[in-house]
């Protein structure tokens, strides 16, 4: 009797566990078949000629350099704007915000600036950066919303980079007379560095792949040229993908496949970097 | 004597000085700091001020009602008509789908990590599902397109491959990072004395996981499951792609229809700037603002909470 029960006990913890493990290869398996089909597909497409050529027959034939030259400039771009400022609001939370109301309701809106719709933004830069600024469809408005986009991002990180920092260190600094600017400055940042260097690099890899916000402030499919001045409208790898995958008819599948790869291998690799040198500067500090 | 006195003076009233120069560098410098940590909160109100100017305006043309319950979008017929009905119900449809495939999903997968696991598969399978978090949307739409619209044709019998429910499959995919994050260390959090409380008593370990871990940690897997909702809603590019784009008010999830972001998105290009059709859209922009905002807010009062439970 006893055993039995404990038997059915054992059973239902198998099958259970046996439910929990197929849960997990249900999540884990179509993300690499996924990434392994882009690849695959991808791959035979992927020439000299189609990574350094412009585009020719309205996208039909030729490269996507534009795109990737245009890809590259907004990621730049996003950087620009938005590191130094993730940097120095993450000082100011960590090293000279109070615990009050104003401390709550800027972390608060960190929050929910990371969960406002990418669209949302995509509109925000238009109202603002494209019409009110007079900045028009261009890369420097695509660049301010993407980088309005990626400030959670780049303030959460440096704030996390900065608190990891020893408090040992600080006091040392402050206890020798340095001023609190001096000590931030000389003892706290270069400390922070990788962890911050990590923030950087998600948020230009989360500005690569970015589609709906740059749809709404400039990016276009076909340009005669690069580029050449942030005023100026671009073409992006991630809206090249959006056009010719769901907008223009008779584009062979291998030029499809292969705008995919080229978005997923930048996107991806700037991801990978990020989780290293995190890994890296995680095992020199223990 | 007195030269060196006054030599003594005049330095200290130079180091006095350059002193109240550093300081005034020093405030400088601090207040630069201070309005950078405010730019969060700015430029959250920013958006909020912005949508509220461009898209309240609306509602001098056509009545609250009109808009949230009408099911007609015509935005350049005359008269115009906007009724946000089909995106909304869309919107809808799609949402509860993903969420209804990712959740058990999701959550199967986070109890697994966090309770049963071996320690060398969980390092293995989460930086898997980090880099699932780090495709871009469009390439998830693009593979919605290629793979797995024609399979859900075929497999529903149905005329066209996009559809509500391709996007609801590539949505619940896309909300599964975060489910499983959030889920995860809401069951990590539970004290081991939880745990081995039941073990004393004789309880299996999957009988701990069900009876005391997943109750111990519900708040936090329902937080998880708000936030990957907020996910679904708020995504953009893939139901752009792959729900269909129809505009009536969709019956079925196997029909073609357009989630609100999919509205705004394929609508922004067309629409004269301050005219009814960009007002619409700046409206619909609002209501998923406001709703995103809601889902964040609840989540993270929710997460604060749990931690609070178990903090001692």
């Amino acid at each position: 009797m006893r055993t039995q029960a404990m038997l059915s006990r054992q059973l239902s913890q198998r099958t259970a566990f046996g439910l929990l493990i197929l849960a997990t290869i249900i999540v884990v398996v179509p993300i690499l078949f996924l990434i392994l089909y882009i690849v695959i597909n991808g791959a035979g497409t992927i020439s000299w000629e189609f990574l350094t050529l412009p585009p020719s027959q309205a996208g039909k034939a030729g490269g996507i350099f534009p795109a990737i030259v245009g890809t590259f400039y907004l990621m730049v771009g996003t950087l620009l704007f938005s590191l130094p400022i993730g940097v120095l609001a993450g000082i100011y939370l960590t090293e000279y915000a109070r615990d009050n109301w104003l401390t709550r309701l800027i972390n608060m809106a960190i929050l929910n600036l990371a969960g406002v719709p990418s669209i949302v933004y995509g509109l925000f830069g238009l109202g603002v950066f494209v019409l009110a600024f007079g900045f028009g469809l261009s890369l420097l408005a695509a660049s301010l919303t993407l980088a309005c986009q990626a400030l959670a991002m780049t303030i959460t990180t440096s704030r996390e980079a900065i608190l990891a920092v020893p408090r040992e260190y600080k006091e040392g600094s402050l206890a020798i007379g340095a001023t609190k600017w001096q000590t931030v400055r000389h003892i706290v940042l270069p400390q922070a560095l990788p962890g911050i260097i990590t923030g950087a690099i998600l948020a230009m890899s989360r500005a690569a792949g970015e589609t709906a916000p740059i749809l709404v402030v400039g990016a276009a499919f076909l340009l005669p040229g690069l580029p050449q001045s942030p005023l100026d409208q671009f073409m992006a790898l991630p809206y090249h993908l959006y056009t010719v995958a769901a907008h223009i008819p008779g584009i062979s599948r291998s030029t499809m496949w292969g705008v995919a790869l080229v978005l997923l291998v930048v996107v991806l690799s700037f991801n990978i970097l990020a989780t290293v040198i995190r890994l890296r500067a995680r095992q020199r500090r223990v | 004597m007195k030269q060196a006195a006054l030599a003594t003076t005049a330095e200290a009233s130079l180091e006095k000085v350059l002193r109240r120069r550093w300081r005034w560098g020093e405030k400088f410098i601090e207040s630069g700091i201070f309005l950078n940590g405010l730019l969060a909160i700015v430029v959250l109100l920013g958006v909020l001020v912005l949508l509220l100017r461009e898209g309240l305006p609306i509602f001098l043309y056509t009545s609250p009602w009109e808009f949230f319950l009408g099911t007609k979008w015509y935005p350049v017929s005359e008269p115009p008509t906007f009724g946000i009905m089909p995106f909304f119900v869309a919107t809808l449809m799609v949402t509860m789908v993903a969420t209804a495939i990712a959740v058990p999903i999701g959550v199967g997968c986070a109890a697994y990590l966090a309770e049963v696991a071996p320690a060398r598969i969980r390092e293995t399978v989460k930086p898997i599902i980090e880099l699932l978090a780090g495709i871009p949307s469009v390439v998830m739409g693009f593979i919605g397109l290629m793979l797995l619209s024609p399979l859900v044709q075929s497999m529903f019998n149905l005329d066209t491959g996009l559809c509500g429910l391709t996007a609801a499959i590539m949505l619940s995919m896309m909300s599964l990072p975060i489910i499983v994050s959030v889920s995860e260390d809401a069951l990590r959090a539970v004290p081991d004395e939880f745990k081995e409380a039941a073990y004393a008593l004789g309880a299996t370990q999957w009988e701990t996981i069900r009876h005391v871990c997943i109750p111990a940690a519900l708040s936090g897997i329902a937080a998880a499951v708000m936030l990957g909702v907020g996910r679904a809603i708020g995504e953009t590019m893939t139901v752009l792609m792959v729900a269909g784009g129809a505009l009536a008010v969709p019956y079925s999830p196997t029909e073609p229809m357009m989630p609100m972001t999919a509205a705004i998105a394929s609508g922004i290009g067309n629409a004269v700037r301050g005219g009814l059709q960009y007002q619409a859209l700046f409206a619909i922009g609002l209501i998923l603002f406001i709703v995103t905002l809601s889902v964040n807010l609840i989540a993270d009062r929710v997460l604060e909470r749990q931690k609070r439970k178990f903090a001692r």
